[in-house]
């Protein structure tokens, strides 16, 4: 594995993982724009604009990006979040050149009406589909209450409002506001000829003028609330939660990962032995999400509606323990061993080495190798979970709840959140 | 195609289990996937689920180690693992760092030849078994998916493993050990492992803990035909879902690879079909595939889209004149963009040890060998235009079988 980097004069960057052994090549435009970005009346643009970018360029229609990408026998794809959209492809070697092409044509699309009129039903369908599968859109549900006011709190698809009402002007407008050189990076991993990406690059991009994209970084002040939302034709019970917790460029967030790991893993974890393997809930789970500025614990319960309200309190007895008494050496072991027994596993293609290449890049502009992200796991002790534990509490989350009951019947109101710590950090 | 050096190695044990093992010594990790036997085939017809719940109750303590010390040492060896059950067959698959790979599987010698069935631990699994079911009401594509597979295949291959209700409720500690006496058995088992491993040692450690496994005995399940092919499921939610089947030859048919290519030259990338005229040309909807699933007799190609109330019908026009059109054949444009997909996805196969563990597996279960990228590269490369074409002359797509949920009935075009 070797690292090569190279920055067009417009502040466009190259950064490339080279794995000479490797079959296959992966390469990414990764735009650090996405719902974050938005105004209230373009939420839901980034996404749109997603699309869009694969509906043609001036030298390209919608047929030839993808008929192109198929005829090299491409894997490729695009998604967007809160603050980043990726449009990544992975290629045999000597595809390299076709493929930077296309992708490079495609960041610079035509944006054309009749296209945007289609595509805008296409957007609408995904959003009527999220919301009739589990967890019927909980998650953009919980995260607008616990982000209140914060450039956070937005929805990646935006609302059908929002997409009924978005113009292909405020579209354009976006797009010149965020898609600019020194606001992407091309991110590439794999067995990749270097040298020629860099001159393409620059024949292609070169001439991209270079225009400040801007995002406000502030730190949220989550509510700590509770909402219920009923629908009554579900047949299960689902339970958001959201905590502060830390954010990107924080050094404790891998022990926040491990934390994370001990308590609530899908498998093996203090949540796991209590309401899965116990079959109470469907699933329940713990993770830590991580963004520029802001991270947050996210616990997710999935049960029958009469086992809702047990189940949440059984949870908060979890947090409650591991608050007071902290984790053991044992646990914390065992989540370092699969969490490495992860990174490897999911390091192995370099489609997949690509998101942590350019994603590293996008929101730390830091490269980390495999053996980085091990060494730092590995390096983690007890005290610095109890310290991040201490700092970021499990307890105070912010609910939200979905499925057949409605306030009266429960999950009741957790207790009180304790004051807010995020002024702390 | 590139050259991809490869190996595959094969061992029968006398018991009946082959292991069949591709070294990519390229790699870190190693990736193990056992086919056994033991499919929702053999449900008894009351007791739907009987299968899943028995898969569900061996993770549950085996050899000397009880549910969670079971479960906690293949956490310590960082196993990522993963359980299905389908109609043929019980599938245990893990993956971790090369160096746990026999451990792993000592442990899953334990699970196959001695697990507990505690009966201590049967209203846990019970009450696991009764989550997973009633997710499924939840989740409408798979729904609507579940319904065409059982009308399209006849009992019990179009079944769903798991089950019914009323049978979940009923089974008990002594069904899960009969089920487990009949059906889990090295006579039919196969472990495909792929990864870096020596050879010689991997052959051995098998032959250690699983060599002197007992066979038995096997009975194939009663067929009885499949209900009416056309069905709608009431069901309140915003969009209408689609299904369509139609036959198709299995895996091993000398033909399959030019059914396998007309598929893909309806569904593989952007640029095909029912993508192009479904959704990029006419906003329908936003998913929308076809895909050729094959068991080891029969096989049916499986289409899927989803799609507001109001546009469901036209969806469901579109898409089955996509798929009668096909019969009309397919263009050499087409045909290359499918040969350049497929060559890819193989060569990059190679990157993932849990992709070829499972494929070296699926292979012998079909076909009896394992076919190397360059057996498979020869069959692509012989695909022609007129080969696919007078195959979809002899098989049109047609006989479909149509289920759709949603709040109203559609009318299926002649």
């Amino acid at each position: 594995m070797e690292r090569l980097q190279h920055e067009l004069d417009n502040g466009l960057t190259i950064l490339v993982e080279q794995n000479a052994e490797a079959h296959s090549q992966a390469l990414g435009f990764f735009v650090q724009t996405g719902s974050r970005d938005e105004s209230e009346v373009e939420s839901g643009v980034s996404h749109f604009l997603e699309h869009m970018a694969f509906k043609g360029t001036p030298t390209r229609t919608a047929d030839d990006v993808n008929r192109e990408f198929d005829e090299m026998g491409a894997h490729y794809n695009a998604f967007t979040s809160e603050e980043l959209t990726v449009y990544y492809a992975a290629v045999l070697p000597e595809c390299q050149q076709a493929c930077l092409s296309l992708l490079a044509d495609i960041m610079r699309p035509s944006l054309r009406q009749d296209d945007f009129d289609t595509e805008k039903q296409v957007i609408l369908e995904e959003i009527q589909m999220y919301e009739d599968q589990p967890p019927f859109s909980a998650d953009d549900k919980c995260k607008a209450l616990h982000f209140g006011s914060h450039a956070l709190a937005g929805s990646v698809l935006g609302t059908a409002d929002s997409i009924t009402r978005l113009t292909s002007k405020q579209m354009n407008a976006y797009f010149q506001r965020r898609y600019n050189p020194n606001n992407m990076v091309l991110a590439g991993s794999g067995r990749v000829d270097f040298e020629n990406l860099v001159r393409q690059t620059e024949q292609i991009c070169g001439s991209w003028p270079s225009v400040p994209s801007e995002r406000t970084i502030t730190r949220p002040t989550p509510s700590g609330g509770y909402q219920t939302i009923k629908r009554p034709t579900a047949t299960q019970q689902y339970l958001l939660q959201m905590m502060a917790a830390p954010a990107g460029e924080d050094d404790d967030r891998i022990a926040a990962k491990l934390l994370a790991a001990i308590v609530g893993d899908d498998t093996g974890s203090r949540v796991y032995w209590e309401l899965v393997d116990s079959g109470l809930a469907e699933s329940a789970c713990l993770a830590h999400h991580e963004f520029q500025g802001a991270g947050v614990y996210v616990s997710y319960l999935c049960c029958a509606p009469d086992q809702a309200s047990e189940n949440l309190k059984r949870l908060e007895e979890i947090y409650r323990i591991v608050e007071q008494s902290g984790v053991q050496q044992a646990e914390l072991d065992q989540a370092k061993t699969k969490i490495k027994s992860r990174i490897v596993l999911g390091s192995e293609r370099p489609r997949n080495r690509l998101f942590s290449v350019g994603g590293n890049w996008a929101s730390r502009r830091e490269y980390r190798t495999v053996q980085d992200d091990l060494r730092d796991v590995d390096a983690i002790s007890v005290t610095e979970v109890h310290a991040v534990l201490k700092k970021y509490p499990l307890s105070g989350a912010t609910t939200l709840s979905i499925g057949s009951l409605d306030e009266t019947q429960g999950p009741g109101r957790p207790p009180a959140a304790p004051a807010h710590r995020a002024s702390d950090l | 195609m590139r050259q991809v050096t490869q190996t595959i190695h094969t061992h029968s044990l006398g018991n009946g289990l082959v292991l069949v093992a591709e070294p990519i010594p390229s790699l870190e990790s190693a990736a193990f996937s056992f086919l056994i036997p033991a499919g929702c085939c053999s449900d008894p017809p009351d007791r739907h689920g009987l299968t899943a719940f028995t898969c569900e109750m061996a993770l549950r303590g085996a050899g000397p180690r009880d549910n969670r010390a079971f479960v906690e040492a293949l956490e310590n060896l960082g196993v990522e693992r993963h359980e299905s059950v389908s109609v043929e067959h019980t599938v245990l698959a893990g993956a971790s760092l090369a160096s746990h790979l026999p451990d792993a599987l000592t442990l899953y010698s334990d699970l196959l030849r001695a697990p507990h069935l505690p009966p201590v631990e049967l209203e846990a699994g019970r009450m696991v078994v009764l989550q997973e079911l009633r997710a499924i009401e939840d989740e409408p594509s798979q729904k609507v998916m579940m319904e065409l597979r059982r009308r399209q295949f006849p009992d019990p291959w179009g079944r769903s493993s798991q089950g019914e209700r009323d049978a979940l409720e009923a089974i008990t500690i002594d069904e899960i050990r009969e089920q487990y006496r009949k059906l889990y058995r090295p006579n039919g088992t196969i472990l495909g492992v792929a990864g870096r491993f020596d050879w010689p040692q991997l052959k051995d450690h098998v032959e250690r803990v699983l060599g002197d496994w007992k066979t038995v005995a096997f009975q194939r399940p009663q067929e009885s035909k499949a209900p009416q092919k056309h069905a709608h499921v009431a069901f309140e939610s915003n969009q209408t879902q689609i299904g369509i089947a139609y036959e198709s030859i299995p895996y091993r048919h000398p033909d399959y690879f030019r059914a396998w290519g007309s598929v893909g030259v309806l569904s593989g990338g952007m640029s095909s079909r029912l993508f192009t005229e479904v959704r990029e040309r006419r906003g329908l909807c936003y998913s929308v595939y076809a895909s050729l699933q094959t068991q080891r007799e029969r096989a049916g190609v499986f289409c899927y889209a989803g799609t507001s109330e109001r546009r469901a019908q036209e969806t469901l026009d579109v898409t089955i004149a996509e798929l009668s059109r096909l019969a009309e054949g397919i263009e050499a444009a087409e045909l290359d963009r499918l040969k350049a997909r497929i060559k890819s996805g193989l060569i990059m196969q190679q990157e993932s040890s849990s992709a070829r563990s499972s494929a070296v597996a699926r292979d012998w279960y079909h076909l009896g060998h394992v076919r190397t990228l360059d057996e498979l590269g020869r069959l692509v490369d012989e695909l022609s235009c007129d080969s696919i074409n007078s195959f979809l002359s002899e098989h049109p797509p047609r006989d479909f079988a149509v289920v759709t949920l949603g709040s109203s009935p559609l009318q299926v075009p002649a």
